[in-house]
Formats: C-alpha cells, structure tokens, sequence
C-alpha cells in the first residue's frame, strides 16, 4: 500500500506542478489580501482589545498562510473531481491498488503542498519584516500545523469530489471557504468581533489553527495554543481522511 | 467465456455493454445475481478478480498531463510489479503498441489511436489472465482499428482470454470466437458467428418494388416462398428463401403474374446483422461504418 500511495502522491504533485493555473491562487490570492490587509487596517492593532504585537505583519501571516491552505483544500477537490469526471479514477479503481491509498495518495500530495505554502508565506514575511518570535522552534510549530491543517483541508476537497463527482461543484464551495474563514480569528481577534460572530468563530477549529500558528509567529511558543492549533488541524484531518474513505466506499457501491 | 478465446458482446448504444463490463471490473456493484471472472465471484471477490483483469474502458482514461511512460509506470506499480522491472517492462510494452518514440510525450499531445493503443499497453503491463475491451475501436481511424484487430488477436495467440464489446458488426465477425448479443439488457443470442448465421440458415432475397407497388398485396403473392422479414422501407420486401437461390425465378414470375414490377432485386447471404435483426427485429445502428471505413488489405 505504500508504494503505491507514494506514486499517487507522486503523479498528483507532478500534475499540480504542470497546472500553474492551479497553483497559483495558493500564493497569488493570499499574498494580495495579506498586501491589502496589512497597508490598509494596520491602524486596527491600535483598538482596545488588540493585542500587542511587534507589527501588524506579524499578526497577519497565520491568516495568510490558513486562507492559502483553505484554497489548497479546494484545489486538491478540484484535481480529484477532474480525475472522476475524465474517468482516470475508475482506472484506479479497477487496479488492484488498495482503496484506502487512494484517497491517501491525493491527501499526501496536499501535505507536501502545504508544507511548502507554509514555508512559502514564512519566507515572504521574513523579506518584508516579520519576525518569528518563537525562533526556528516556532518555525516548526507553524509548519506542523500548517502541514496538518493542509492535509486536513486537502482530505475534505477529495470528500467533496467523492459526493459531488463533478469540478463545478468543488469549485463552487470557494466563496464558503471565505465564509467559514471570516467567521474565525485569523484576521481580528475574537475580542474585536461582533454577536453572533464572535461566538460562533470562538467555537470554530479554524480559530485554533489560526491562532496555534499565530502564536509563534507573534508573541511566544507558548505550548497551549499551539497543542490546540495542533489538536483542532489534527481533528479535522482525522475526520475528513475518514468520512473520504467512507464516501470512496459508498461511490463504488452507487457507481 | 471459455478461457483464451476472444467473446464479443454486441450490440446497439445504450443496449447495457458498458453496464455488463462495469459490473464485470468490479466498477459497479449488481443489483441481482452473480458474476464470476477468472474463477472469482465480482461481488465478493473483487480484490481477486482485479488482479487478474486487463481494463481499457470506452473511453481511453489517460490524465493528459502525464507522459506515456508516467502512466504505464505508474499503472504498473499499482498492481505491484517489482519497481526493478517497471521500466523494462513499460518500455518493452510501449515498443509492442508502437509507442516508443511517443513515450516521452504527455499522453494530451497523442491522437485517438495513440490513446487507445497507451490504454491497452497499460491494461497489459500485468499480464492479465482477462482483458476487457469495451469498444475500442470506436472513433478510431481504419489504420489504427487494423492495428488494434491486430493487438487482440495476438493477445489471444498468447492465451489471453479477451471480453470485447463493439457495436461494430464486421469486428465481431473478424475478432471474435464467440458472440453474446445484447438487447434492452438482455442476452438474446450467444454462440459463434458461423453458428449464428447458420441458425439464420437460408439465404434471403431482398426486391425492392416499383414505386407506388401495393406492397401489401406482393406480400401475398410471395408468402408461399418463404417467411418474410420486417422492413422499414417503403416497397422493401425481404424474404428468407425456402430452397435457396431456386426460388429466384418462381418468384420474379408471380409477381410478374400479379403485374408488379421489380425495380432491384440482391440475394444476400446471412450476416450478424441478419442475426441481430432475427433475435431483435431491429438493425444494428451504425452497423455498416466499419465496413465502409476499413481499407482492404491486399
């Protein structure tokens, strides 16, 4: 089974890398909000409730870096649905390949992706100023995170693919990925939200993710934050990888 | 299916080919009864049968950004090959389809008959005991259908038993052993060619009539010769001859007695599409673009 997961999350990654179409509004798209949040609402850092940070920057990267893996997800939905539509995953199918690697395959190459989308938004706060306060520790705790998250984010686009069959589809949950984010504290602190959304981003896991990441980043590599970063990226992994296995189970019986 | 011999499933579009094979490859659960493939239940056995089938489904499945040699190494991982003897084993393949010099290119720059024959080199790459085809000569241009009739009937030489579905009547008659006929999902004739047609047995003699004949009284007239056989045509008649090509000129006679005249007049020989029409009173749809399209092979 290893094997071949590794050579599906080995085609998925080339096919990505041969779709610039498809990776580019990973970076593209994050980079422009981070660019637009940080010159236009910097003063916010200066509200009651805001908390102390170096530079706006700083509080800002751990919202890039969730939005970017959030689009990964749907990118990753995207590439699976196109595989069913073009018929290429009854292929796999009918191989003798163990189901479980197929979904596997897809949700290792999002892994890989997120890896590098982290290290990517890192990089890119570095040039312009941020400071990772939580050292090369706090490197890891971000990129653990981030890579958990990703694959997290990567295993519900194919759960999404499996139901929908179809790439309109897939694409179609974008403007809701934005939703979901909004409704979170990657961008403001839960302090600074308005009823009803400050009690429904308090509950939600992208909050945790957010601030998990954040916390490194901009203040300290205080433990408890980034265990329930990691422990909500994690949740989210382990349900979604699962209900795509059941969801593959249940399209070969309808297929 | 006998093992290593080549069946042919024939029949029109939407008449449950592409269902029965789905099925067979274990893509689709049946609803109700049993299948067995290489000794295996499909049902619940599907691992099993797996390994040992070839698929090259209707419509080549080749992600376009790969190359040729990507996807038949990649397809021969997944049934396990031994990563020593991927390469070879790709590239002895990809010679044999005669893609070699194409290997290297992403499988979106190739044509239709460079798709299906990348698809059947992967089908292979395990050596399966079965090989389904389904309709794999559809849309494909008469050189690179040779080329395919060619493949499938190497395959069977060297014992590989082929499931092989086609609309194409003039395939079925040249590829296959054995045929099974599908109508509305259902089984309505299986058996070789030559014993199908000769459960048609006699030949039959298609007039066609002047314009304006009442074809309703020539059809009286020529009853007592033989059974008659549906036409949609307007003064079509087509009869199976009792005595063979002996009946000819007692029949131009009566109806030259009833005063009708004969404009054309064709003996024909049983075909698979007078099989077809037999057992469903239907022609085959598309059943004569073969054979218009394949160059004779001098």
């Amino acid at each position: 089974m290893r094997r071949a997961t590794v050579a599906l999350a080995r085609r998925a990654l080339v096919n990505a890398f041969r779709r610039p179409q498809f990776l580019a509004p990973l970076v593209l798209f994050p980079s422009l909000f981070l660019a637009i949040n940080v010159g236009g609402l910097g003063a916010t850092r200066e509200l009651d409730g805001f908390p102390a940070v170096d530079g706006f920057l700083d509080y800002q990267l751990a919202a890039a870096i969730l939005q970017s893996l959030l689009i990964g997800g749907v990118t990753a939905g995207i590439a699976a649905a196109l595989d069913i539509e073009e018929g290429f995953f009854d292929r796999l199918v009918a191989s003798p390949t163990p189901r479980i690697a197929i979904v596997l395959g897809r949700v290792l190459a999002a892994s890989v992706i997120a890896f590098l989308q982290v290290v990517y938004f890192l990089v890119l706060g570095f040039v312009f100023g941020a400071s990772i306060k939580g050292g090369v520790v706090g490197v890891a705790c971000v990129l653990a995170i981030g890579v958990v998250a990703g694959t997290g984010f990567g295993a519900i686009g194919v759960l999404i693919a499996l139901r929908a069959r179809n790439a309109s589809t897939v694409q179609g949950i974008f403007p809701l990925v934005f939703v979901v984010l909004f409704i979170s504290s990657a961008f403001f602190p839960l302090e600074l939200l308005s009823a009803p959304a400050d009690v429904i981003a308090r509950y939600n896991p992208l909050s945790f993710i957010a601030d998990g990441m954040r916390q490194p980043i901009a203040f300290s590599n205080e433990a408890w934050p980034v265990v329930q970063g990691l422990l909500a990226a994690a949740g989210i992994a382990a349900a979604s990888i699962g209900l795509s296995l059941l969801a593959l189970r249940g399209r070969l019986r309808r297929a | 299916m006998a093992p290593g011999e080549v069946y042919g499933f024939l029949g029109p579009n939407g008449a449950g080919k592409t269902t029965t094979v789905r099925m067979l490859v274990t893509l689709l659960l049946p609803t109700g009864g049993h299948a067995r493939v290489a000794g295996h239940d499909v049902a619940t056995e599907p691992g099993l049968v797996r390994r040992r089938i070839g698929v090259a489904l209707q419509e080549a499945a080749l992600d376009p950004l790969m190359t040729g040699s990507e996807l038949i190494e990649l397809q021969a991982t997944l049934h396990g090959i031994a990563p020593r003897t991927v390469r070879a084993r790709g590239s002895q393949l990809m010679e044999r389809v005669g893609l070699s010099g194409a290997a290297g290119r992403r499988a979106g720059t190739y044509s239709g008959g460079m798709r299906r024959r990348l698809d059947l080199a992967m089908a292979l790459i395990h050596e399966p005991e079965v090989l389904f085809l389904d309709e794999p000569t559809t849309g494909l241009d008469p050189t690179s259908r040779l080329t395919l009739w060619d493949e499938v009937r190497r395959l069977r030489d060297d014992g590989t038993t082929v499931f092989l579905t086609t609309q194409y009547l003039e395939e079925a008659d040249q590829l296959c052993d054995r045929l099974g006929i599908i109508a509305d999902g259902r089984i309505v004739a299986d058996g070789t060619p030559a014993a199908l047609k000769a459960d048609i047995g006699r030949p039959h003699l298609d007039l066609v009539l002047a314009d304006g004949s009442d074809l309703s009284a020539a059809r009286e007239v020529v009853t007592r010769f033989g059974d008659q056989r549906p036409s949609t045509e307007g003064c079509h008649l087509s009869i199976a001859l009792a005595h063979g090509a002996a009946d000819i000129a007692p029949i131009l006679r009566a109806l030259d007695d009833a005063d009708f005249v004969v404009a054309e007049l064709e003996l024909k020989q049983p075909t698979l599409d007078d099989v077809f029409l037999d057992k469903t009173g239907e022609h085959l749809e598309g059943a004569d673009e073969p054979e218009a399209a394949v160059p004779e092979v001098v």
